[in-house]
């Protein structure tokens, strides 16, 4: 139905059929449904053993999807100026929410993340995250564009702002993603490279914080380093399923590492794709994810604005970081991180989340004529 | 809004000196751009590296599963226990696969029925139990341990989701009761509660070669069927018996009646699974007077030449030792033991003396609890004070409890040439030289061969004879004790003999609990008359198996060896 735009149709359907980049649109609806292919494969079996119906993970990823969709292709349709906006608003509520969840939400595993909003739990830092990369994009280029605006500063403010809510959830995944996409973006502005020196060394010395304060860090990354040593059995399993999958795979439903892995249906769902459906689906994932994060940054490349150049890959960059990841720890690349694989994992939040993201930067990369139509 | 600040004050490092604002926007584009390359680089690393690890894992992961084909890795079945054979490897105890059902209870979809159908094809099982069961809010329930596998067929056949297997093993003991004692038995989850499974508990966990016991089935169940017809004759209340070899100590056949089947234990009282052979301490009667007569003669205070005068009972202090059959004279040594005279072996040890008896008894292992390869094990009872009058009655048996074990193990010492070795019921290696202390000269023991078979041809022990095999040994009847006093009419009647006596190879043991005389002994209950004659039998059916050959008892060399001066002041007696 989609092609039947004509070439000369000027609606704002058809202007944005052939503006947008209809690849990464693609390539995401693609993402979506393996998405859900997976959540079909691993989620029952999770759900099962937590004592919830079977089909309880899939109802509500399937209630979500066509949503996700949908707020992708309406996000899309805005111009870069209604981009920033909405990413204003979108940062100030859920900060605000972000807060809120240290007070009033419930501790699920030894977190407070979520939000209970109408019977829905919410995750305010699924949002905060791609609005705050928008929200320092702009702060970044203001200061470059004109020096007297203190955007750097404002910027950072707003990073320990983010970060230490991030910190105290405590989402630790987040708040080292966070952190690392603002150095990118900063970096992309043209920092001096002696900051960046200084900025990276700080950030290492961050982990290495870590590794000391948070005992469960110390030990997956010793893990990491001595698989002999300490409890890797997850990861071990993982490794393992890709190994039973081979090249196509076991076949759907005839997993066994979703009985195993506690979260099969979202951390671990890499691996349950390895076992049932073999290494082809598990590069086409890679491929995918490459093709979105890769095509994504070409097409700002033919950007003229800062702000839009910031902005939309310090989306990718947060979109791409996150499958890396997930995959590379699923595959014991790195050492074990939870995070969530981005459109394949299960979760409401994370999904809408990134459907904001990826709306925004098919937004933000729509061919433009001229920088003039930004601001 | 690019308006924008003079720089010469504050020079911006980011700035190249760009004067125009057009110029600035353009360089800030370029850097961006510039750099956006590298990140970009960098995510196309990233990715390549994700993708080439996924291929490594898929298909070269180290350690796992190969991915070539190859022949079937061949099922080793590794038993969690080893198995337990007797000496000539006939299986004794053994590990069997077995499967297990249990439930989840989840998972099952219509309890009341799959207990309803479950309980056709299980009968054993409570249908009400398998509801229960079916309906408790776990994940795991255990229905039934160790099914067979035409019952583990039929559960499956019913299609029940929700039921499942676990392999599990089950120790079977194939000759059951015969040797229950012995081998002992297991709990439900295999760890060894008696016998052998308990003393070697650690060593059978997970051994792989089987443990060669010194048993041999064969014995074991003559020795068995001989006691249970007896017990069943005389109504005794129980019975035990052994078979050792005489020149290494090898346990080959020990009997504990009543006794019970080791593949259910459980049903079991503790009448039946208490072992008479070592567990049990008694006070043995004449039987004694083997050690009373080798330890006087060996230490010189008498001679087969000399003796003592039976004609009055001994009173000392409350007590008076009388015969059993007075024969109111003089007897010499030979005839205190074919006659078995209380008063004859009472001076005799006295003139031993009490620490000289004691000394005897210590090295003969007596006072202590049998060294022997099993937990259950009774520890002897002695006086204590050991006076005078203990000296004497221990002389003819009364005042000191051991287990037949000990006893038939001192029996073996007396007669094999005066050694004592270690009980044990591991099979020995023929090569390896037994160890063994020397208790008595080789002359006594000679000496006490030929009296030994003297109480089978002429004295109290006629019925144990065997044609051939040269039969000796010496009868005990004990009155047991009761509510502080012997009881007269409950007796713990007794033989023990070895064979042949020219050499002698095996001791044999047979010991009655209570038995009831009745016609054919003429209502005797004594060990003569119930227990030789299960001596005898034994004797005479094992004999072929172990190989000795039957010889002519009547032959002049063997009336020469066995010859006793009965009567020491000149009336001899020639005795085969």
């Amino acid at each position: 139905m989609m092609t039947t735009f004509a070439r000369t149709d000027t609606s704002i359907l058809g202007h944005w059929w052939w503006t947008v980049d209809r690849w990464t649109l693609a390539a995401l609806t693609a993402l979506i449904g393996i998405g859900a292919l997976l959540t079909l494969a691993a989620s029952p079996a999770v759900a099962e053993r937590i004592g919830l119906q079977p089909f309880h993970f899939v109802y509500r990823q399937f209630a979500f999807l066509p949503l996700a969709l949908a707020v992708v292709i309406s996000v899309s349709l805005l111009s870069p100026r209604a981009v920033r906006r909405l990413a204003v608003i979108v940062f100030l509520v859920s900060l605000t929410l972000l807060a809120l969840t240290l007070i009033a939400g419930p501790e699920i595993k030894g977190a407070r993340r979520w939000l209970v909003v109408a019977g829905l739990s919410v995750q305010p830092s699924e949002f905060v995250k791609p609005a705050f990369a928008v929200v320092a994009a702009w702060m970044f280029a203001a200061q470059r564009m004109d020096d007297s605006f203190p955007g750097n500063t404002i910027a950072g403010v707003l990073l320990i702002l983010v970060t230490g809510l991030l910190i105290l959830q405590p989402d630790l995944g987040m708040a080292a993603v966070v952190p690392t996409v603002w150095f990118g973006q900063f970096f992309l502005a043209g920092l001096p490279l002696p900051w960046v020196a200084l900025l990276a060394l700080l950030g290492l010395c961050g982990l290495v914080a870590a590794y000391f304060a948070f005992g469960h860090v110390a030990s997956r990354i010793d893990n990491f380093l001595d698989p002999s040593v300490g409890d890797s059995y997850q990861v071990t399993t993982a490794l393992k399923a890709f190994n039973k999958g081979g090249l196509f795979g076991r076949g759907p439903g005839e997993g066994t590492v979703k009985e195993i892995l506690p979260d099969a249906h979202s951390d671990f769902i890499f691996a349950v794709a390895g076992e049932e459906f073999g290494l082809f689906l598990c590069l086409l994932l890679v491929a995918l994810f490459a093709l979105v994060v890769l095509r994504g940054l070409t097409r700002v490349l033919q950007q003229n604005d800062l702000f839009v150049l910031l902005a939309a890959s310090g989306l990718l960059a947060q979109f791409g970081l996150q499958g890396l990841i997930n995959m590379a720890s699923t595959l014991r690349l790195i050492p074990t991180k939870g995070m969530t694989l981005p459109f394949i994992s299960y979760g409401g939040s994370s999904l809408l989340g990134l459907a904001l993201a990826m709306g925004m930067v098919l937004a933000l990369t729509r061919r433009r004529v001229g920088a003039g139509g930004l601001l | 809004m690019m308006g924008r600040r003079p720089t010469a004050l504050h020079p911006n490092p980011w700035e190249n000196g760009g004067l125009r604002l057009e110029g600035a926007a353009k360089q800030a584009m370029e850097t961006g751009r510039n750099r956006l390359l590298i990140t970009g680089f960098l995510f196309a690393v990233g990715f390549l590296m994700v993708g080439l690890r996924l291929v490594e894992v898929s298909l070269f992961q180290e350690g796992t599963e190969s991915r070539l084909a190859g022949p079937p890795p061949t099922a080793t079945f590794q038993m969690e226990r080893g198995d337990i054979v007797d000496r000539n490897g006939v299986l004794l105890a053994t590990s069997l696969a077995t499967a297990s059902l249990y439930a989840d209870p989840a998972r099952v979809l219509d309890a009341k029925d799959a207990a309803r159908r479950l309980v056709q094809v299980l009968p054993e099982l409570s249908k009400a139990e398998v509801l229960a069961k079916l309906q408790a809010k776990r994940r795991f329930v255990w229905l039934r341990r160790n099914l067979t596998p035409r019952q583990q067929y039929a559960v499956n056949r019913l299609g029940i989701p929700g039921l499942y297997f676990r392999r599990e093993e089950r120790r079977v003991y194939p000759h059951g009761r015969l040797v229950a004692h012995l081998v002992g038995f297991t709990g439900v989850d295999n760890n060894g509660l008696a016998g052998i499974e308990r003393y070697f508990d650690d060593a059978l966990r997970g051994g792989t070669t089987p443990l060669t016991l010194s048993l041999d089935i064969r014995i074991q169940h003559i020795l068995h069927a001989e006691l249970s017809r007896a017990m069943t004759e005389y109504e005794a209340l129980g019975a035990a018996g052994l078979v050792l070899d005489a020149s290494t100590g090898e346990v080959l056949a020990m009997v504990s009646l009543p006794d019970f089947d080791p593949n259910q234990p459980g049903a079991a009282g503790d009448e039946a699974r208490f072992n008479r052979g070592t567990l049990g301490v008694y006070e043995m009667g004449s039987t004694f007077k083997i050690f009373t007569v080798a330890m006087a003669l060996d230490a010189g205070t008498a001679t087969l030449d000399n003796g003592y005068d039976a004609t009055e009972p001994i009173r000392i202090a409350r007590f008076t030792i009388r015969d059993f059959k007075p024969q109111r004279r003089w007897l010499s040594v030979p005839e205190i033991f074919m006659y078995s005279s209380n008063i004859g072996a009472a001076k005799m040890a006295l003139d031993v003396g009490t620490t000289g008896q004691q000394e005897f008894l210590e090295r003969l292992g007596f006072l202590r609890p049998a060294r022997i390869e099993l937990p259950e094990v009774g520890t002897p009872i002695a006086p204590s004070p050991w006076r005078e009058i203990n000296t004497m009655t221990i002389a003819f048996g009364y005042g000191l409890a051991i287990s037949p074990l000990q006893l038939a193990n001192g029996t073996a010492a007396i007669v094999n040439g005066g050694v004592l070795h270690r009980p044990t019921l591991l099979k020995r290696r023929p090569d390896e030289p037994v160890p063994g202390t020397q208790v008595i000269s080789p002359r006594t023991s000679e000496k006490m061969r030929r009296l030994l078979r003297l109480v089978v041809l002429e004295g109290t022990g006629k019925n144990a004879a065997a044609p051939g095999y040269l039969v000796g040994g010496k009868t005990g009847t004990a009155e047991k004790m009761g509510a502080g006093a012997y009881l007269e009419k409950a007796l713990l009647s007794s033989f023990v003999g070895a064979f042949p006596m020219t050499d002698p190879r095996y001791v044999v043991l047979a010991l009655l609990d209570e038995p009831h005389g009745n016609e054919r002994t003429f209502g005797y209950a004594t060990g003569g008359w119930v227990a030789a004659p299960v001596v005898g039998r034994v004797i005479e059916r094992i004999a072929p198996l172990v190989g000795v050959a039957p010889v002519d008892e009547d032959s002049p060399e063997l009336r020469e060896a066995f010859y006793v001066n009965l009567d020491a002041r000149g009336r001899n007696l020639a005795s085969f």
